[in-house]
């Protein structure tokens, strides 16, 4: 009986949230009483293991083969499936990301489970783990029981943890190669790239005024614009308004776009689905103006104002070049 | 080119949800109902790759019996026909259930490429794509922005995080995971609903199928999420909650 942190790198560099989930595997591998292993998969992995041994685990697995190099499902899922099934663990930990989303539900389903993905708490009853995940995009939450023997999978959500509550201490290294060959590797990945050179640079705003849905339609658009000129802020948007073309994408905020962290994050007909929040939450003033009460924004906003944006937005433009010429 | 698009119909996007009686689920009776949106991209995609190399878009839905509403938008929109697999109870199923549920149905098919949405907007364990794949036995890539057919491979283009992108060939058959937003969504035409009427829809049990409910991941209470952070609601009209919130800027934040 144990636990494992599948830790996430790229290039020889760590994924921000892998620490989360460490943090996450350390707190919830003490309340059951499990120790506490982490694995990091890839090709050279070997520094990235050295900096986990400083970290209080009881073993420090480094899934090496070079045929990780670069990331494919098929790749992952294989390497991955040998160590647990060397390993038996009865929890499997993942950060929630992209990559993990790839290949996680593919080792979930080698073993008969269902990766219980977007975690965002658990608790211990009765000896037993409860996970809550958010569902219909963040309007409610949902308690979860895992069913059956180990191993069980779960991805914990951006920002659910803190990394830095991971434990110091000291762990063993152990080098784990799996068998693998190339004809298991069905897809060919390129290489990575950007669209574009970011022009706009959301994360080093003071302020960022963000337009959602709610704004209806293009044409509309100057109303925010003239918000965010007003009270010296950067545009920004959720992802349906840079879908649309109405803003270009690298204005967009949330999982697939920047993650920001202003002094105040004004978010404007926004529901606030997960996708987004997880790229703002960490602002340190979240204002909602939305006209439904209900809408999940306001959960994590500071002030809130239920009400039609079309009056609410030109007022408020008025009041902030009232105040900034005083 | 045979085109399976797995979809999903969902509560409509700007429902006011309740908690049922039960504690279980939502209450459902006041609800209407629409296609889960990224599977409305997915459907989309596999119409516009039929209309390009030819082809059939066969629609593959699991659902209770109101979800036909969704499929016949699907045939009305241009899927060729349509597979129901009917079951009042699919809350008894996990993913993994489900996806055994589509990869039974999706197997007799053969088909060449199977498109879904990369998450649904209920329950969100995006994962039944991966899944489905994974029973298939085929390959998968997710979170797709764009599809392009080669001779016997398929080229996606992959989102990565925070704005990367990257593409990836793999062989047909294959299962893909569409995002939102890769292509602009058409409308039914009063043709396409027209039509719709006389396409075939095929109606299968679970039972049928021959696969239990036997949940791994249980779901056990629904509940309206705990307010993190108590909200400083402003009142009043537009112009004094604008005033108000002003106020509030300038001199307890200190950024105006």
């Amino acid at each position: 009986m144990s636990l494992l942190v599948v830790m996430e790198q790229a290039c020889g560099a760590w994924h921000r949230m892998s620490w989360e989930t460490l943090a996450a595997g350390q707190l919830v591998g003490a309340e059951l009483g499990l120790p506490v292993a982490a694995a990091v998969a890839g090709r050279g992995v070997a520094g990235l293991a050295a900096e986990l041994a400083a970290r209080k685990l009881e073993r420090v697995w480094a899934v090496e083969h070079e045929l990780l190099d670069p990331y494919t499902a098929d790749g992952f899922t294989a390497a991955l499936e040998a160590l647990i099934i060397k390993l038996n663990p009865s929890l499997v930990l993942f950060p929630h990301t992209y990559q993990v989303r790839d290949f996680a539900p593919k080792l979930a389903a080698r073993f008969g489970r269902c990766l219980a993905s977007d975690v965002v708490r658990f608790r211990i009853e009765g000896g037993e783990p409860v996970l809550v995940r958010q569902m219909f995009q963040g309007k409610m939450n949902a308690d979860f029981r895992l069913a059956g023997p180990g191993p069980h999978f779960v991805s914990v959500q951006a920002g659910a943890w803190r990394a830095e509550q991971v434990e110091s201490g000291s762990a063993p290294v152990e080098t784990f190669t799996p068998q693998l060959d190339a004809s298991m590797i069905r897809a060919k990945p390129l290489e990575p790239f950007r669209e574009s050179q970011r022009a706009v640079d959301l994360t080093a705003a003071a302020i960022i005024v963000s337009v959602g849905r709610g704004i209806k339609e293009k044409e509309n658009l100057h109303l925010v614009e003239e918000l965010a000129r007003a009270l010296g802020a950067e545009l920004a948007a959720s992802r349906p308004i840079c879908d649309n073309g109405w803003l270009p994408m690298e204005r967009q905020v949330g999982s697939s776009g920047q993650t920001v962290a202003p002094k105040v994050y004004l978010a404007v007909g926004i529901s606030g689905a997960i996708q987004h929040l997880v790229g703002m939450k960490g602002s340190k003033t979240v204002v909602a103006i939305n006209k439904d009460p209900e809408a999940p924004i306001f959960e994590v906003a500071d002030y809130g104002i239920v009400g039609d944006l079309f009056e609410v937005v030109p007022a408020l433009i008025e009041e902030a070049r009232k105040a900034r010429a005083g | 080119m045979k085109i399976l698009v797995a979809i999903k119909q969902v509560p409509s996007r700007d429902s006011q949800l309740r908690v049922n009686a039960a504690g279980r689920w939502i209450e459902e009776s006041d609800l209407s109902f629409e296609i889960n949106e990224p599977d409305a991209y997915a459907l989309e995609e596999a119409l516009q790759l039929k209309e390009k190399h030819g082809g059939e878009v066969v629609a593959l839905c699991a659902g209770p019996a109101r979800a036909s509403q969704t499929i016949r938008e699907a045939l009305a929109k241009g899927a060729d026909r349509a597979i129901h697999i009917e079951e009042e109870n699919l809350g008894a199923f996990d993913t993994l259930g489900v996806a055994r549920l589509l990869a039974r149905a999706a197997a007799a098919e053969t088909p060449d490429l199977i498109l879904t949405g990369l998450q649904s907007d209920d329950l969100g364990y995006g994962q039944t794509g991966v899944v489905l794949a994974e029973l298939a036995g085929l390959p998968h890539a997710t979170i797709i922005m764009q599809v392009e057919k080669m001779e016997d491979r398929i080229r996606v283009k992959r989102e990565l995080e925070d704005g990367w992108f990257q593409h990836i060939e793999i062989p047909l058959p294959a299962v893909l995971t569409i995002q939102s937003g890769i292509n602009k969504l058409r409308y039914a035409t009063l043709m396409g609903i027209k039509k719709a009427k006389t396409k075939q829809m095929r109606r299968h049990t679970a039972a049928e199928l021959g696969v239990e409910p036997a949940p791994t991941v249980v779901l056990d209470k629904v509940y309206l999420p705990p307010r993190s952070k108590q909200t400083v609601l402003l009142e009043g009209n537009a112009r004094q909650q604008a005033a108000a919130l002003i106020e509030k800027l300038k001199f307890e934040v200190r950024v105006l």
